[in-house]
């Protein structure tokens, strides 16, 4: 983005993510063709769609874990396909990834799950390494008591915690969340939602997350991207949804369930 | 964009009287930490008057960073000295701030017991498993002879579709790969053989050699241990699966017994397939020592055939065959066991089909070491 008075193209004006003609498709199944879509910095964008729209695999797309058929993704105004090696693995030290069950390693326990990719990429003394660790961990909200456990001796909530917590491990420009609070229970699912905006609040986070929850969208995210017919048909705030006329976006955020959580009146 | 600068993070430490003054600069974050931690052990801390810390220079800061400067301020604090900020932004008091509200610390790894102690516990806990499973394995062989004595007795109970299903694929499809390994071995047995026999002269008598062994032992036990390869392993992760997917706990609720309907189609299978397969190894392997008897012993198939009828009869056949639906049993059941005993992840599908093969391999050898001394006793 350019800004008009002076025409200079400033850091912060660069799109966190940028899709342009965006193609995936497996074998002859096209999941998304000509999509676009930009994310901007410091926001929490929500992406929602039926199931089989595509919504996890758009995720999985940007973050590198499928190739995209055709079209560009730009990540802080980085091509990723032109990227290789080095400054491919520098870029996606910047990308913090939330699986749907926290894919926590199994063998390792929590703290040591967020020291992995500290591990990896830096040589930081065990003492700091601890330290932040712990950091980690409180800053999730995880009791500390959670450091030394495994993740099978976790509950589901605390599973994602510890998964977002490995996931903020290297202080990322962007966090993708695949389905925060799938799986939580409401009063677990709002305090997820509460981390997750005071984190973006404090840590200057761009945040990309898969969801189906209308709670979490109209809480937590600033936009709302709508994924239907293989393409982007909607981006904007909750009242810019309010007025689509899209039968699928109308149902959506109309339907009983929105007005439960107090979207739309009835 | 796309390079990420490697400047370094420093520190300047300057002594003013009572004051320290210290200046940092450069990037403080994850990338760099090493660098700033060595920055940090070099400055020290001073342990009197107060101390200044001068943040303009520093142009990113991340928590990883910000932790390192909180080290040092929590540090200055426990030796009494006392730490004002100049040139903060308040994006870094933040940090710090965020940093502070959840500095925590925490154990990394549970707590390590004694190793001798964690020795003489696994013993124990090894000891508790094996017996309890053997238990267990001989509670659902009870269980399932009783299901099946129960659709023995009405005979419409049996899934026929199921069993016939399992037949093919424990029977039909395990053809080719018996039917080489048999043949292969039955070769591999004559021309070995005749190498020893040869030295007294006696080469014809290798016939007899391949028609006990194959006949006796051979046929029967390979057979047994490829169909507790490709079947046993086969039951424990389709069982296992249908476990893992709640599918079994579904058959129960719904009123079908897991038993009835997956158990013992698989055993009946079992049961009537491995005798058949073994049939058929034996002859692939009579063939393979005929055909490598004629190649290279120069004993034609008449001889062969006449020799093989003097060396063995049909109890040296029987005594193979017998075994068949006593390794039937054995495989479907440890199969079946360790199929219905999956719990929790995937994880526990791969253990269970590992223990399945090894168990069923395991106690089908020992079985099999057991028959032979019955054999032998009873003059067969």
């Amino acid at each position: 983005m350019i800004k008009e008075e002076t025409g200079v193209l400033s850091q912060d004006d660069i799109p966190a993510i940028r899709i342009r003609g965006l193609r995936t498709q497996f074998g002859l199944n096209v999941i998304h063709k000509d999509l676009d879509l930009d994310v901007r910095q410091g926001e929490i964008i929500g992406v929602v769609g039926g199931s089989g729209t595509g919504k996890s695999v758009l995720l999985r797309t940007i973050i590198g874990l499928i190739k995209p058929v055709e079209g560009h993704i730009e990540i802080l105004g980085i091509d990723r396909s032109r990227l290789t090696g080095e400054d491919e693995e520098t870029l996606q030290q910047k990308l913090g990834v939330l699986f749907q069950d926290g894919a926590l390693f199994g063998s390792l326990t929590v703290a040591q799950n967020i020291q992995v990719p500290l591990k990896e990429h830096f040589r930081i003394p065990q003492k700091l390494l601890d330290e932040i660790a712990a950091f980690k961990i409180s800053l999730v909200g995880l009791p500390a008591d959670a450091g030394p456990k495994y993740p099978s001796e976790l509950s589901g909530g605390m599973r994602k915690r510890a998964g977002l917590a490995r996931a903020l491990a290297l202080d990322p420009a962007l966090l993708f969340l695949d389905e925060p609070t799938a799986g939580l229970d409401p009063v677990g699912a709002a305090s997820f939602d509460r981390v997750i905006v005071e984190l973006k609040k404090a840590m200057k986070l761009t945040v990309f997350l898969v969801t189906h929850d209308l709670d979490t969208l109209s809480t937590v995210c600033d936009r709302i991207a709508v994924l239907a017919n293989k393409q982007v048909i909607a981006v904007g705030t909750m009242d810019d949804m309010l007025k689509i006329n899209h039968p699928w976006v109308k149902e959506y955020f109309h339907g009983p369930r929105s007005r439960a959580a107090g979207i739309s009146a009835a | 964009m796309a390079t990420i600068a490697q400047e370094k993070p420093w520190l300047s430490v300057e002594r003013k009287a009572d004051v320290t003054c210290i200046k940092a600069g450069g990037p403080w974050h994850v990338m760099s930490l090493h660098w700033a931690y060595e920055e940090v052990e070099k400055a020290g801390s001073p342990n009197t008057g107060s101390v200044e810390l001068d943040l303009q220079a520093v142009d990113k800061m991340d928590t990883a960073g910000a932790l390192l400067f909180f080290d040092m301020i929590s540090m200055c604090d426990r030796s009494g000295v006392n730490v004002s900020f100049s040139g903060i932004s308040d994006e870094q008091r933040l940090l710090l701030k965020q940093v502070e509200e959840n500095y925590e610390p925490c154990a990394i790894e549970p707590p390590r017991k004694n190793s001798l102690i964690k020795q003489v516990e696994e013993i124990g806990v090894a000891t508790v498993t094996i017996v309890e499973g053997f238990g267990a394995l001989l509670t659902f062989l009870g269980l399932v002879l009783m299901r099946l004595l129960r659709t023995i007795m009405q005979p419409r109970r049996l899934r026929l579709t199921a069993l016939v299903f399992q037949m093919e694929h424990v029977g039909l499809k395990a053809i080719p790969i018996v039917g080489l390994i048999s043949f292969l071995i039955g070769a591999v047995i004559v021309n070995q053989g005749a190498i020893q026999l040869q030295k007294f002269g006696a080469d014809v008598y290798v016939i007899d050699m391949l028609a006990f062994s194959q006949l006796r032992e051979l046929g029967i036990l390979l057979t047994a241990i490829i169909v507790a390869g490709r079947s046993g392993s086969a039951f424990t992760a389709q069982i296992g699966s249908m476990k893992l997917r709640e599918e079994v706990d579904a058959m129960e609720v719904i009123g079908l017994d897991p038993v009835e309907t997956l158990v013992l189609p698989r055993l009946i299978a079992l049961i009537l397939i491995l005798p058949i397969l073994t049939f058929y190894a034996d002859l692939m392997g009579l063939l393979g020592g005929g055909l490598m008897a004629w190649g290279t012993l120069d004993i034609s198939p008449g001889t062969f055939l006449a020799r093989l009828r003097e060396a063995a009869d049909f109890s040296t056949f029987a005594v193979g065959m017998i075994k068949a639906p006593f390794f039937a049993i054995v495989i479907a059941i440890t199969g079946c066991f360790e199929g219905l005993n999956v719990s929790g992840s995937a994880e526990s599908v791969g253990l269970h089909t590992t223990n399945s093969v090894v168990h069923s391999i395991f106690l089908v050898i020992v079985l099999n070491a057991f028959f032979a001394i019955f054999f032998t006793t009873v003059g067969l």
